[in-house]
């Protein structure tokens, strides 16, 4: 057990390759795909929170069911989108880390959406006269919105930035785990431990929990920073 | 945008009369005052004519039109600021208005110059005093130069000099052309401010007079007892 984390730590201290080209591919994936998701799905939810529209109801029960799809089912929908009989076979996509972000996105835009849906209807509910008042468009009260919710959406966007890095089984079906190319932290572990390679799979388990606790002590400083700065 | 005609206007939450039928004509000019016990229906009243509540019953038209018309603005008792500078807040509803960024920032500026903010524009509006962020909500206002100007109690939570300062700027929105209806507990206030007065009690218009007469002889018991700081509302309690 002690050898294992030595030779762990050891990994992580010398900057193995293998391990630097996991890390650094995960990185990307977990970018690309907060990213998109942030541009969707904040929009989204904030929409959800302001306007009025048939159905609404239903729409934010959906998006709260969707918080907790299976990774594995969104996997299998992806896969089969992008595979050669699948719409988008064409495009080449399967085994990819372009697969893997899209299936990533497919699950963490829920997430975002509906955290931010939440977080934006109780800041309408206090605001929302005050916007008539001044004849805010939708548009308008989105943006203010979603501008002035900005420090607390930050925690959203870092549960959909968590969900991403830590998430196995969309990436494993639709990227393959393929090494240097689609092999990411979670499914390097999965595999790795498997295979018995104990040190691989905690060097990067190490890696992977100081990167969440890092962005979240920064969310939280920002937040800290912020409630000074603006009340 | 004037007249604005009032006709037997009903609120009936859950079948609580809020305004149990209220005519009123409001024309141009002036500065008005409605005073009146707590749950008389001032907060409503106010927000009907600002075309953010709906009636369940009666009939507003501003100036013919059953529509309210863009130049209306109102503060609230308390005010929404944005976690964002001052300026930002003094200038959040010239957005509507599309006008350019230059021009945007020069009227804000001004407004916020004839509040007395401007050396205060790139603080923090959420750490303001009471009275300042009271000020910068009517600059905000102020800044769409408005037609109508609607203050719900402008200066309930401030201290006399904060009062002061506010009844300063209202006066001075008022030179500016705007019309200008506000609520407020202080009868001082709408002795002060007021051209004319609307006494409100159980959700009814019982008095409408210029300031002057309506404080030296009120022609109601109810305004009456209501100026000599007697408890006539009690009476709409017990009914």
């Amino acid at each position: 057990m002690l050898n294992t984390l030595l030779e762990a730590i050891s990994l992580v201290s010398r900057l193995d390759n293998q391990v630097v080209a996991i890390v650094w591919l995960s990185f990307k994936v977990a970018l690309a795909t907060v990213t998109l998701a942030t541009l969707i799905g904040l929009p989204l939810g904030a929409f959800v929170a302001v306007a009025s529209f048939p159905g609404r109801g239903a729409v934010t029960v959906f998006l709260n069911a969707m918080m907790g799809l299976p990774s594995v089912v969104v996997g299998v929908i992806v896969y089969l989108f992008l595979s050669r009989s699948g719409p988008f076979g064409g495009m080449g996509l399967l085994y990819s880390p372009v697969a893997m972000v899209m299936a990533q996105t497919v699950l963490v835009v829920p997430l975002i959406a509906a955290l931010t849906r939440q977080i934006v209807e109780d800041a309408w509910r206090a605001y929302s006269l005050e916007f008539r008042s001044m004849h805010f468009s939708l548009g308008n009260s989105i943006v203010a919105l979603l501008y002035d919710c900005r420090y607390s959406l930050v925690v959203a966007v870092l549960a959909g930035a968590g969900r991403s890095l830590s998430e196995v089984g969309a990436v494993m079906i639709v990227g393959g785990n393929i090494e240097g190319y689609t092999r990411v932290m979670t499914t390097a572990i999965a595999l790795e431990t498997a295979k018995g390679d104990l040190p691989l799979s905690l060097a990067l388990g190490m890696v992977l929990l100081t990167v969440v606790l890092l962005i979240n002590t920064g969310a939280y400083h920002v937040r800290q920073w912020a409630m000074r700065k603006y009340g | 945008m004037f007249p604005i005609q009032l006709s037997n206007i009903r609120f009936t939450p859950d079948g609580r009369p809020v305004l149990a039928g209220v005519d009123l004509d409001i024309d141009a000019d002036g500065i008005t005052v409605i005073i009146g016990p707590n749950g008389a229906g001032k907060t409503v009243l106010l927000r009907i004519m600002a075309g953010l509540q709906a009636p369940h019953d009666g009939n507003i038209h501003w100036n013919g039109n059953g529509c309210p018309e863009p130049g209306i603005a109102m503060v609230f008792q308390h005010p929404i600021l944005l976690r964002s500078s001052v300026f930002h807040n003094a200038g959040l509803g010239l957005k509507p208005f599309g006008l350019s960024r230059a021009e945007a920032k020069r009227r804000t500026m001004q407004t916020l110059e004839r509040v007395g903010l401007a050396h205060r524009a790139t603080d923090s509006a959420r750490l303001l005093s009471g009275g300042e962020r009271q000020r910068l909500a009517l600059a905000r206002a102020w800044a769409m130069r408005p037609q109508l100007l609607l203050l719900d109690e402008p200066t309930a939570a401030l201290d006399p000099s904060a009062t002061d300062v506010v009844e300063g700027i209202v006066r001075e929105i008022r030179t500016d052309g705007t019309r200008i209806i506000m609520t407020t507990h202080n009868l001082g206030q709408a002795m002060r401010i007021s051209d004319d007065i609307v006494f409100l009690s159980s959700g009814r218009v019982i008095e409408r007079a210029p300031t002057s007469r309506f404080f030296a002889r009120p022609q109601s018991n109810e305004a009456k007892l209501f100026i000599q700081g007697e408890l006539p509302w009690r009476i709409s309690f017990d009914n």
